[in-house]
C-alpha cells in the first residue's frame, strides 16, 4: 500500500503540490488526472522517492518506476536490457528476475530480439518489465499508454489489470479520462497542485455531472473551481 | 559504473559503422594535419643537368687538384636528383611537376672556376642556373632554400679551401719553403730567416755606419712583418666564416618538425574520438530516455558522467597508443619514455572526455551533440597551434588564456615532451589536464541538471 499525508512541494515561490493526502491499498489501480502542470509527475516522483516533499509525509513500500517514454536501449536485446537494469537495481538473483519479468510481460519469446526491432507496444511492455524487476508492491507509471495505438494500449492495460489482480498497487498519471474511467478503481484529480477530487470514476462522473460528454464536463468542472 | 561501461561497449560493438567512422575520420584528419605541418619530403626532387664534359671536372687550387663533382655529391645528399641530358629536358621536368626544381651546370663552369682561381686571376666567375616551379609557393620555398643552402655550403667549402691554401702561402712566406707555380718549384727564403740574415750581416758592420743602420731598419721591418703575419691564420679563418652561429632554443623544446607533427596528429585524433564519443554517448542516454530512469536512484549524476568519461578515454587511449606505435615506424619516437607518454595520453584522453560530457550535457540528441562537439573541436585545435609573432602580443596573450581553458594545448605539450624526450617535465601539463577534468565534470553536472 501507499499513503500520502498533507504532501506539499515548493520550487522556490511556486507551489507544485499543496497538501495532498490519499491512500491506496494493495491491488488498487489509482489514476492521477489533471491538466498539464497540475503536479501529476511531481506527485509520482515524491511517491517514487525521487523527490523529497517540502512538507508532509509519505508511507510507502518499495516502488517500481515506469517513465512515460520507454527508457530502454535500442541496440540491446530485451533480455540484455532487463539484465542491465536488474544489475543496476542490485537485484539479488538477476537471472531469476529477468525470467520472471519476461514471463510477467509475455515477452519470453522475444527475449533475444533487439529492442529497435520491437513495436511501440512491446517496447512499452519492456519498459514496464524493467519497472517490475525488483518485484515492487507498488508500480508508478507516468502516462503509460500515451504513445500507443489502441491495440497496443489494450495489451498494456490487460497486463496492468492482471498485475493489480495479483496484488500490485498501480498508480498511474494520465490525461485520458476515458482510460482512467475504464482502468482505475479510484481517481485523484489534481489542478495547480491542489487535490480537487478523490473517489471512484463513477463518483467523479456524478460530481462532474455529465453523462454524454464527460471530457467537456470535466473541463467545465475545473473551470468552475478556478483552474 | 561497471555495468554501464559494459553496456556502452556492447552498444559500440553493435554499431560497426559508427565505430569505423569514429576511428577512421579522426585518424584521417589527424594524419592530414600532421602531413601538412610536417617538414615535407626529406629530399626535394631536382632535375640536374651537368654540361661539363667528362674529364673536365677538376680544377687547381694552389697547386692542389680538386674535383667539382665532390661538391655536386654534397648537393645530392640534400636532394633527390633526376639526371637529364639537356637544359630543355630539365625545364620540362620542372614544368611537368616531376621535379620541384632544376639545377643546370653550364659546360664552361669548371673552366671559369679554374680561371678565377689561378694566380693570374679572372673577373668572370662560373655561374650555375637554378629553375623553380612557381605554381606552389610552399614547394618553391622548400626547394629554393634547400638548393641555396647547399650551394652556399659548396661556396663556403671552396672558399675554405682557398683560405687554407692562402694561409699555407703566407706560412711559407713567413717561415720559408717551396712553392709550385707555373709548373716550376720556387725556393722561398721566408721572412724569419731573412730577418736573421739581415741582423747577422748588420752585426758584422761597424757601429754607426750608414750601411748597418739601413740593414737594421730592414731587419726591424722583417721582424714586424713576422710578428703580424703570425696572426694571419686566425684572420683568414674569420674572413672565411666571419660570423659563427650559435643556436639556442628558448621557451620550448628543440623538437624536429616531423616529430612535432606526430604529437599534433595524435592529439587531434585523441580529441576527436574522446569529444565525439563522450558527447554522443551521453546524449544517447537522453535520446533513449534512459537518462531519467538511471538517475532516479540507480546511479548518481556524477557516476553517469564519470562512466562516459572513462568509456571515451579508454577507447581513445587505446586508439592513440596504437597510432603512436604505428607512426613510430616512420618517425623517431622516444620509446624509453613510453610510461610517460602513456600517462600523457591518458591524462589528455580524460580531459578531452570531460570536455565531451560537458558538450553532451548541453545537447538533447546525439546528432546535436556530435555537431556541437565537431564544431568546437577544430577551433580549439587551431587556436592552440597559433604561433607567437603571427598576431599582436595582446591577441596572443588572449589566445594563450583561451587555449589554457581547453585540453588541446596541455595535451600537445605533454605528448611533445614525452614522445620526443625533450627533457622537460610532463607533470605540469598532466596536472593542468587533471584540473580541466574536474572543471569540465562540474560544468557537465550543471548542464545535465536541466534534464532532471
Amino acid at each position: 500500500m501507499i499513503a500520502a499525508d498533507s504532501v506539499t512541494k515548493r520550487y522556490g515561490a511556486r507551489e507544485a503540490l499543496r497538501g495532498v493526502s490519499f491512500e491506496a491499498p494493495a491491488g488498487e489501480r489509482l489514476a492521477v488526472i489533471g491538466p498539464n502542470g497540475a503536479g501529476k509527475t511531481t506527485l509520482l516522483s515524491i511517491l517514487g522517492g525521487i523527490v523529497e516533499p517540502t512538507s508532509g509525509t509519505v508511507e510507502m513500500e518499495r516502488t517500481g518506476w515506469v517513465p512515460q517514454e520507454p527508457a530502454v536501449y535500442g541496440k540491446l536485446s530485451v533480455a540484455e536490457n532487463l539484465r542491465l537494469f536488474a544489475r543496476l537495481e542490485k537485484v539479488a538473483d538477476v537471472a531469476d528476475a529477468v525470467v520472471r519479468a519476461l514471463d510477467q510481460t509475455g515477452l519470453t519469446e522475444r527475449a533475444g530480439d533487439e529492442l529497435s526491432t520491437l513495436s511501440g507496444g512491446n517496447r512499452q511492455r519492456v519498459n514496464i518489465a524493467i519497472g517490475l524487476l525488483g518485484q515492487p508492491p507498488v508500480l508508478l507509471l507516468d502516462e503509460p499508454s500515451s504513445a500507443l495505438d489502441p491495440r497496443h494500449r489494450q495489451r498494456v492495460w490487460s497486463f496492468l489489470d492482471r498485475l493489480a489482480a495479483e496484488g500490485t498497487t498501480i498508480v498511474f498519471a494520465t490525461h485520458d479520462l476515458a482510460e482512467a474511467a475504464r482502468h482505475a478503481d479510484r481517481v485523484l484529480v489534481l489542478a495547480d497542485g491542489e487535490l480537487l477530487f478523490g473517489g471512484t470514476p463513477d463518483e467523479l462522473e456524478t460530481t462532474v455531472g455529465a453523462a454524454k460528454d464527460f471530457e467537456a464536463a470535466f473541463v467545465e468542472y475545473l473551470r468552475e473551481r478556478g483552474h | 559504473m561497471r555495468w554501464l561501461l559494459l553496456k556502452d561497449l556492447q552498444i559500440l560493438r553493435r554499431s560497426p559503422l559508427l565505430v569505423t567512422l569514429l576511428v577512421a575520420y579522426p585518424v584521417l584528419v589527424a594524419l592530414l594535419i600532421g602531413f601538412s605541418i610536417s617538414g615535407g619530403p626529406d629530399k626535394p626532387t631536382v632535375a640536374f643537368y651537368n654540361g661539363v664534359p667528362p674529364g673536365e671536372t677538376t680544377f687547381d687550387v694552389g697547386g692542389q687538384q680538386r674535383d667539382a663533382s665532390a661538391f655536386a655529391d654534397q648537393l645530392f645528399d640534400a636532394v633527390e636528383p633526376i639526371r637529364v641530358s639537356s637544359r630543355e629536358e630539365a625545364i620540362e621536368k620542372v614544368e611537368s611537376g616531376e621535379a620541384l626544381g632544376a639545377l643546370i651546370v653550364p659546360a664552361d663552369a669548371t673552366e671559369k672556376l679554374r680561371d678565377s682561381l689561378s694566380l693570374t686571376g679572372s673577373p668572370e666567375r662560373p655561374q650555375v642556373e637554378v629553375i623553380y616551379n612557381g605554381e606552389d609557393p610552399v614547394k618553391r620555398r622548400f626547394v629554393e632554400s634547400t638548393i641555396e643552402s647547399r650551394l652556399a655550403e659548396a661556396n663556403q667549402a671552396l672558399s675554405g679551401e682557398i683560405t687554407k691554401i692562402g694561409a699555407q702561402y703566407l706560412d711559407i712566406l713567413l717561415k720559408g719553403g717551396t712553392i709550385d707555380l707555373f709548373l716550376q718549384q720556387f725556393d722561398v727564403l721566408g721572412l724569419e730567416r731573412s730577418e736573421q740574415i739581415l741582423r747577422d750581416r748588420a752585426a758584422a758592420l761597424p757601429r754607426g755606419s750608414e750601411a748597418r743602420e739601413e740593414l737594421e731598419r730592414v731587419a726591424r721591418f722583417a721582424g714586424l712583418a713576422v710578428d703580424n703575419l703570425d696572426l694571419s691564420d686566425a684572420i683568414l679563418a674569420s674572413i672565411g666564416e666571419p660570423v659563427i652561429v650559435k643556436q639556442t632554443v628558448l621557451d620550448g623544446a628543440d623538437t624536429p618538425l616531423d616529430s612535432f607533427a606526430v604529437a599534433v596528429a595524435v592529439t587531434v585524433s585523441l580529441m576527436f574520438v574522446t569529444v565525439l564519443l563522450a558527447a554522443g554517448m551521453l546524449a544517447l542516454e537522453r535520446e533513449e530516455h534512459a537518462f531519467g530512469r538511471l538517475v532516479r536512484g540507480l546511479v548518481t549524476h556524477l557516476e553517469l558522467l564519470a562512466e562516459k568519461v572513462v568509456l571515451a578515454a579508454l577507447c581513445a587511449f587505446a586508439l592513440a597508443a596504437v597510432m603512436v606505435a604505428g607512426l613510430s615506424a616512420f618517425v623517431s619516437i622516444a620509446w624509453s619514455q613510453a610510461p610517460l607518454w602513456l600517462l600523457a595520453l591518458l591524462a589528455g584522453a580524460l580531459a578531452f572526455s570531460a570536455l565531451g560530457v560537458a558538450v553532451g550535457g548541453l545537447a538533447r540528441e546525439v546528432r546535436a551533440a556530435s555537431l556541437l562537439a565537431f564544431l568546437l573541436s577544430l577551433p580549439i585545435a587551431f587556436l592552440a597551434l597559433v604561433p607567437s609573432g603571427t598576431v599582436s602580443n595582446t591577441l596572443y596573450d588572449v589566445i594563450q588564456v583561451v587555449s589554457a581553458a581547453f585540453p588541446f594545448k596541455p595535451t600537445l605539450e605533454a605528448l611533445d615532451r614525452t614522445l620526443n624526450d625533450t627533457g622537460e617535465s610532463v607533470l605540469g601539463p598532466v596536472a593542468h589536464l587533471l584540473a580541466l577534468v574536474a572543471a569540465y565534470l562540474a560544468v557537465a553536472r550543471v548542464a545535465v541538471r536541466r534534464f532532471d
